[in-house]
């Protein structure tokens, strides 16, 4: 589904296949395709329920999801296959719709050790307090943050728009190959918005890629996109550029339902 | 929807092998008869025995207390033995005529009692079954007039020291295991600090059961005399067998005029398997006395073993501006129930306690915070500062605190907090997410809500509780 001509340059980093998922027994994705390349911003929209969230859970390698058919293919390998933890090492990353707050344990500790884990398993040298807290600063003046956050315990007490910036920190802090970034715009105010989408889009490379959960037109005027999918009741119904987005948000999603399925 | 969070192989107790020893037991059952010939064996003075006895009578009359918040069925006392030793007794100050065997379990605990490999800085009493199998640095605290030795040993030696205070703290009648263990105590450690003395090292006991069908009855007594200072550690474990073992201690503790003393516990008896067979029952009365003026005591206890815990150390605050602390986690998992805390009373002006209880219960465990604080009439400007948090791992397993304050006088200040966290599948699979393990983002997580009470550890304990905690809650999470 990846137009012709200039995103071909780019090599596959994720591809789905015909993936089916179900969580308590109810089928939710029920034959998703989607290809990313390399250097790529894809963006995801559709209605509420539609399983977007269950699409960037089942990548992540969520335990409450089961996969009943497809493939997914990460750097050429099977990332089913692949323990949570494992994908997150291997650069697959998810900020959540709803971060999770852990308590007896300061943000900063949890970044470093969330750092360390990945150096270790790419065989670099781990990251003490202080060099850590070096390599820190940077990221966090760019999402407009004191040290204060750091040494609040994970997410606990965080507003909801504090959390979506955590998430965005860690984003920033962990540089991932695939970033899939779950309504992170949702709860933001305009400014926040706006500094969040700059991070991410400063972390925009050649070799890295982002997928997009949004329901908003607003973010993608800050990071542009190469595609924008629609999925509707488990699957992607139709795909284009920057521009569908733009026309979902002044007709809804009423009259893709009319139109089938693209392949 | 536990399914990830709890069913996971569970990592083996790793204290649990038996020692291949020929030991000298006394049949099973409680009788004055059993008494006399503990005391006998022990070589004990006569008014031992008649304290013994005395105990064992109220004992009689006393009900088995069913209020804690655990459930166990009836303990046979008939059926326990009450002395078990090793056959070949050992003379206490030389370690060539210590049966090897108990040299290489001690070893094997990581308590290693030879001369050239004795953990720096750390006395040690090795109490195995019912008998002290030796005592280190014996001669070097002697220089500083410091008095280390199985209690048993100091009865005969410092019988006026021991009849002074035994009992003073904890009378031979003050609750139902108090008094069976005043009857039939078997050993334990005896301390004495004198006046201005600061005790040169870390003074330690571990404790091992060993036979079958045993109880361990140990106590101990510690007595820091006026201006003294002395820090004090136990440790313990115990075999992995199918039958629930009883082990009633008391620790009793003095402290004179400006001197502190500092317990610190690392409980890691056999919890029993994932089923609930198995396990000690560990039923202790730990408590001690202020008794000078600004004289402190401090409690620290890491409770990660015991199929049943049921203890409350507490701080009896006589002396004006004494201080009582009481620093406790205690972890529960698989079928292991504890219902512990402290008793803090005030009787002294101006004395100050503090509380930071956290449990953590994991697999179908169940945890309760029991606490009194007292303050009487005369305690002019008592202060007291409970901390209870609760962890729960998983969802199958329960905390509950009982709190009970009772304060007399007007001028008090109490301050509580609680709290309650979780980790749940979804914690673990953020952490997981960001490329940590499930053991790592536990051990992160508990370890970070044990600081508090981990820092009051000395340093070589602190960094065996933390392991000692990441192995008994291994399993817990997927
Ligand atoms: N863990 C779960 N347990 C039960 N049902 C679930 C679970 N996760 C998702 N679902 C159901 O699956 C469907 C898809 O949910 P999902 O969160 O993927 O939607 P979404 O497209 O992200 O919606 P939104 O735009 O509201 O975030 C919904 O009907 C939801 O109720
Ligand atoms: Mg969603």
């Amino acid at each position: 589904m990846t137009g012709k001509g200039k995103r071909e340059t780019g090599k596959v980093l994720l591809e789905v296949r015909d993936l089916h998922a179900s969580v308590e027994g109810r089928e939710i994705l029920k034959g998703v395709d989607l290809t990313v390349r390399t250097g790529e911003v894809h963006a995801i929209m559709g209605p509420n329920g539609s399983g977007k969230s269950t699409l960037a859970q089942v990548l992540a390698g969520h335990p409450a999801y089961s996969v009943t058919a497809g493939q997914v293919l990460y750097e050429g390998k099977d990332l089913l296959a692949m323990a949570p933890e494992e994908r997150a090492r291997e650069g697959v990353f998810l900020a959540f719709q709803y971060p999770v707050a852990i308590r007896g344990i300061t943000n900063a500790y949890f970044l470093r050790a969330a750092v360390n884990a990945i150096r270790k398993h790419k065989g670099v040298e781990e990251l003490g307090p202080v060099e850590f807290m070096d390599a820190l600063e940077a990221k966090l003046t760019a999402i407009g943050w004191d040290s204060s956050y750091l040494t609040r315990p994970v997410n606990d007490g965080f507003s909801g728009g504090e959390k979506k910036r955590n998430e965005i920190l860690q984003l920033a802090v962990l540089d991932p190959k695939l970033a899939i970034l779950d309504e992170t715009d949702s709860g933001l105010d305009i400014d926040a918005l706006k500094t969040v989408a700059q991070t991410v889009d400063k972390l925009r490379r050649p070799d890295n890629a982002t997928v997009l959960v949004t329901h908003y037109y607003r973010i993608l005027t800050h990071i542009q996109p190469d595609l924008v999918h629609v999925l509707a009741a488990g699957r992607i119904v139709k795909s284009g550029g920057k521009d569908l987005a733009l026309e979902l948000e002044e007709k809804g999603y009423d009259w893709l339902r009319t139109e089938p399925a693209v392949a | 929807m536990s399914s990830g969070i709890e069913a996971q192989v569970l990592q083996p107790y790793k204290y649990g092998f038996v020692t291949d020893i020929e030991s000298e037991t006394v049949p099973p059952g409680l009788s004055e008869d059993v008494i006399r010939l503990i005391s006998q064996k022990k070589g004990e003075p006569a008014w031992m025995l008649e304290w013994r006895l005395k105990a064992y009578r109220n004992w009689q009359k006393m009900p088995e207390p069913h209020w804690a918040n655990v459930q166990y069925g009836p303990v046979d006392y008939q059926a326990i033995s009450y002395y078990a030793a090793p056959k070949q007794r050992p003379k206490l100050d030389s370690l060539d005529q210590v049966d090897p065997k108990l040299l290489e379990t001690f070893e094997k605990l990581g308590i290693p009692l030879e001369e050239r490999k004795r953990l720096a800085g750390v006395a040690v009493d090795a109490v195995f079954d019912s008998v002290s199998v030796a005592t280190t640095f014996r001669e070097e605290l002697k220089k500083h007039g410091v008095i280390f030795c199985a209690i048993s040993e100091a009865i005969r030696e410092y019988p006026d020291l021991v009849q002074q205070y035994l009992g003073s703290v904890v009378p031979y009648n003050d609750n139902f295991f108090a008094a069976l263990n005043s009857a039939v105590f078997t050993d334990g450690s005896f301390v004495y600090v004198p006046k201005g003395v600061r005790c040169p090292m870390e003074l330690s006991t571990y404790f091992r059961i060993n036979a079958e069908s045993t109880g361990q009855f140990e106590r101990t007594l510690i007595v820091a005399d006026e201006g003294s200072h002395v820090s004090y550690l136990e440790g313990c474990s115990a075999p992995v067998r199918d039958e629930n073992q009883l082990h009633a201690a008391v620790v009793e503790l003095v402290a004179l005029d400006n001197a502190t003393i500092k317990y610190s516990t690392i409980q890691n008896w056999y919890p029993g398997d994932e089923e609930g067979r198995g396990g000690i029952y560990n039923f202790v009365t730990k408590r001690g006395a202020c008794r000078g003026r600004a004289s402190k005591i401090s409690w620290t206890q890491v409770e990660t073993g015991s199929a049943i815990t049921w203890k409350y150390p507490g701080c009896i605050l006589q002396g004006d501006d004494s201080i009582g602390e009481f620093y406790s986690v205690a972890v529960t998992n698989q079928r292991q129930q504890a219902d512990t805390g402290t008793k803090m009373i005030h009787m002294g002006k101006n004395t100050r306690s503090t509380i930071v209880s956290k449990g953590i219960s994991a697999g179908r465990g169940q945890n309760t915070y029991r606490g009194l604080v007292k303050i009487l009439k005369g305690a002019e400007q008592a202060r007291n500062y409970s901390q209870c948090d609760s962890m729960l791992i998983g969802d199958r397993c329960g905390a509950h605190t009982f709190p009970y304050i009772d304060v007399r006088n007007s001028t008090a200040i109490m301050e509580h907090e609680a709290s309650t966290s979780k980790i749940g599948e979804d914690q673990i699979f953020y952490a997981k997410q960001r490329g940590l393990s499930a053991e790592d983002a536990v051990s992160m997580i508990v370890n970070g809500f044990c600081k508090e009470v981990f820092k009051e550890l000395p340093m070589e304990f602190a960094v065996e509780a933390q392991r000692l905690l990441g192995i008994s809650l291994e399993g817990s999470v997927g």
